[in-house]
């Protein structure tokens, strides 16, 4: 299924080592801190991570989809949370290495690139799965654009160096009067506000941002005005694959957990992983989290390779089916150790408050069935 | 619930206006800090709610007492459901003495707990005795007409916060015998607090016993008896066990329920998407099938009749059906239910201990099957 390049398979083993040592001794403190992972920008920022999809030529890695997909799951396995760190910053590339002008694109990617935090806000307070009830409103005037309203839940918010932020400039046009912008740190009329407290991917900040008459030149809008409703959903379908092969990182690491856990407790005479009630549920958990992990492949596959008339649905349907595993599995694993996977001296209850967010986040997972649904309804 | 008495009807209703009125308000931030409560112990104490299976000249129940001890956790769960654990705890706690305990015994504890000022945690868990309670290491080692008991115990509920407590040892190697230990007796040693995901409103610790010496009086039924005794509290445990699930499934249920009349989502409310619908049919679905199971458990009890297998699957359905009813109460509240300014995230958090303790729901499943042979007369062993 995954052929990969000598490149690609050292890039790998490369991570996989730095995982081992820098992020995987982090994750539980970080959980019981929940705080941004620093440490894991530092690290990510020196191997390049930060630019995973970002074309060498604006210093990045130019990997394909399906690596950074394996890069991700890699990551999730020990830490979720370090791991939509990244998914978070190439929400907010994405739309810039998307739509943005050439000029747009030497001006930020390199920044980002180097280690800039970037954060993509679309959520509202009354607009999350039905985005277009959104009320930020961008109004032109004389070579800007002035920008009221708010955003809740952004992944990286208040830390972000560069957001990619959606307005309405024509809200009677609905879907056709959205456009986007990278807001930078500091802009005036920018504000934060709380970083919500969470049950799990606690060591990720998501934060309320609120624009007062905020300022954004009119060479910081991107792509064309009014288009912005297409660069989001094309972006949601990458963040989509991103959450699935998260998604299958978490039950790969949860399975991984419970399995060696199972192997070495005794308990009626045997290891647990002997008996069969116990074998079956990994039967199923690694059937699943397989399963899972090839359609999200594909999924990745059908972008690298261009199908576009493929990709919204089998990014949509890798999402939920990940997910709906990783929430399960976890949960199994949770089960398959007892009252030890209850406590927090294990990394268990921690997979599984960190996966029931993969249901929910960049699409929920009803939402997901309704565009997969559409879209093989209409025979795609 | 039909076929209550009147005053079992009022009973609940003052039940439900506590949890409402006190332990609703209490619930967050006990789950937040992670705090057990006195208040709560108090308020508990003071209804009768800790003394439900002793006899009623110690403030006990005149009948149904499964069947109301379930329906009151319940009530309580919906609330917060580490504090319907303290009632639960305390009637296991007490129960082999009820059932088994000499009358010198009896006479020496009832009034205690008939204060409702005293609790008593039920230690039988073992770093190496989860599922597996016969491979217990905890001994009793005779010494005249004393006991010393030496060993370790984990995962114990209210262990830290009680004063008595029943504790399950080996008096010979396949001999089981439950001891009434003392909390404050010299060599219990409290080990450390249990960190948990949830049920944090919820005392859960370890205790070691370094030659704690107890009197052949303290033993609590007959020597040898302790397993036996052991299953037999499961029998009055589990219906409520499967009403403590229930309790935090229909809270979390319902307060999704009204979430999703009042959010809007593409023009109406989230409750007009069948997606969102009929995820909350299933919910009830499930709720109603599990508290027909767990009142048939409990009654079955309180008719004396053997009700292992409906106990068993009681806790094994209602707390399957809990994990899988908080999970989408979180789904339907979304990026909110997500945050802790709600409180269905700590009912999903605490759902999931409702499938691990008082016996995996894998030992449910083993003693569902066992049972079934029983009643068929057969035998493979």
């Amino acid at each position: 299924m995954v052929n990969l390049t000598e490149t690609e398979r050292i890039t790998l083993e490369t991570i996989k080592k730095i995982v081992q040592k820098d992020i995987r001794p982090m994750a539980g403190p970080l959980d019981e801190k929940g705080e941004f992972p620093w440490h894991a920008h530092k690290v990510f920022s020196e191997v390049g991570l930060m630019a995973t999809l970002i074309p060498e030529e604006y210093g990045g890695m130019g990997l394909r989809y399906l690596v950074f997909s394996m890069i991700l799951e890699e990551i999730s396995k020990v830490c979720a949370s370090s791991a939509l760190l990244l998914i978070a910053q190439a929400d907010g590339t994405l739309p810039i290495l998307y739509r943005g002008s050439e000029d747009q694109k030497k001006t930020f990617l390199p920044e980002l690139a180097k280690g800039a935090i970037g954060a993509f806000a679309a959520t509202e307070p009354s607009a999350g799965s039905d985005i277009l009830s959104m009320r930020t409103r961008a109004t032109y005037s004389e070579g800007l654009y002035v920008i009221n309203g708010q955003k809740c839940f952004i992944t990286n918010g208040s830390v972000a160096d560069l957001i990619c932020l959606f307005a309405y400039t024509d809200p009677e046009k609905r879907a056709k009067g959205i456009s986007a912008f990278v807001v930078e740190k500091g802009t005036p009329g920018l504000s934060y506000g709380k970083n919500e407290n969470k049950m799990g991917m606690k060591g990720s900040v998501n934060s309320e941002l609120f624009f007062d008459n905020m300022r954004i030149p009119e060479s910081h809008r991107i792509g064309e005005e009014n288009e912005g409703f297409s660069l989001m959903m094309k972006t949601l379908d990458s963040s989509r694959l991103f959450c699935a092969s998260q998604a299958v990182g978490i039950a790969q690491g949860a399975i991984d957990e419970a399995l060696s856990y199972s192997r070495q407790r005794v308990q009626f005479g045997k290891p647990i992983a002997h008996i069969q009630a116990i074998q079956f549920m990994f039967a199923d958990m690694v059937a699943a989290t397989e399963a899972a992990r090839l359609l999200t492949y594909q999924a990745a596959a059908n972008i690298d390779k261009g199908r576009t008339a493929l990709i919204s649905k089998y990014c949509a349907m890798a999402k939920f089916l990940a997910s709906d595993t990783a929430m399960k599995v976890t949960t199994d694993a949770v089960q398959i150790m007892g009252g030890y996977g209850y406590m927090k001296d294990f990394p268990v209850e921690r997979m599984m408050r960190d996966a029931k967010l993969t249901q929910i986040y960049t699409g929920t997972n009803q939402i997901m069935r309704v565009v997969a649904g559409r879209e093989i309804v209409r025979g795609g | 619930m039909q076929g209550l008495k009147t005053p079992q009807i009022m009973i609940l209703e003052s039940v439900r206006r506590l949890a409402r009125e006190r332990l609703m308000p209490l619930s967050r931030e006990l789950d937040l800090k992670g705090e057990f409560s006195w208040e709560v112990v108090e308020l508990f104490g003071e209804m009768g709610l800790l003394q439900i299976f002793l006899p009623p000249e110690f403030g006990g129940l005149e009948e149904d007492k499964c069947l109301m001890f379930s329906l009151i956790v319940e009530e309580v769960a919906k609330a917060c459901a580490s504090s319907a654990l303290l009632i639960i705890i305390q009637a296991v706690g007490s129960y082999p003495i009820v059932e088994s305990g000499s009358q010198e015994l009896q006479e020496r504890v009832f009034p205690r707990l008939a204060s409702g000022k005293e609790l008593i945690a039920y230690l039988v868990t073992e770093p190496d005795a989860g599922s597996d309670v016969a491979s217990i290491s905890t001994k009793a080692i005779k010494k005249g007409e004393y006991y010393l008991i030496q060993g370790r115990k984990c995962f114990g509920t209210n262990a830290g916060v009680a004063n008595l407590s029943s504790v399950l040892t080996k008096t010979a190697p396949s001999e089981y015998t439950f001891f009434l230990v003392e909390m404050n007796s010299k060599g219990v040693i409290l080990g450390k607090v249990e960190d948990k995901l949830g049920f944090r409103g919820s005392n859960t610790q370890e205790v070691f016993f370094e030659e704690v010496l107890v009197h052949e009086r303290d033993i609590i039924g007959k020597k040898g008896e302790g397993f036996l005794l052991a299953m037999k509290d499961f029998d009055m445990s589990r219906p409520g066990i499967a009403a403590l699930a229930l309790g935090i499934a229909e809270a979390a249920i319902e307060y999704a329920l009204e979430y999703a009349t009042k959010r809007v989502t593409f023009g109406q409310p989230l409750i007009k998407h069948q997606a969102i619908s009929f995820m909350i049919a299933d919910a009830w679905t499930l709720i109603e099938a599990g508290r027909g199971l767990m009142s048939k458990a409990a009654r079955l009890w309180d008719q004396g009749i053997r009700n292992t297998k409906y106990a068993s699957m009681a806790k094994c359905f209602c707390s399957d059906a809990a994990m899988k009813i908080t999970t989408d109460a979180v789904q339907i509240l979304g990026g909110y239910g997500y945050c802790k300014d709600y409180p269905v995230e700590r009912m999903f958090r605490d759902a999931k201990l409702t499938q691990i303790f008082e016996g995996a729901n894998q030992i449910q499943r083993i003693i569902i099957q066992r049972e079934l042979l029983r009643e068929r007369n057969i035998n493979l062993d």
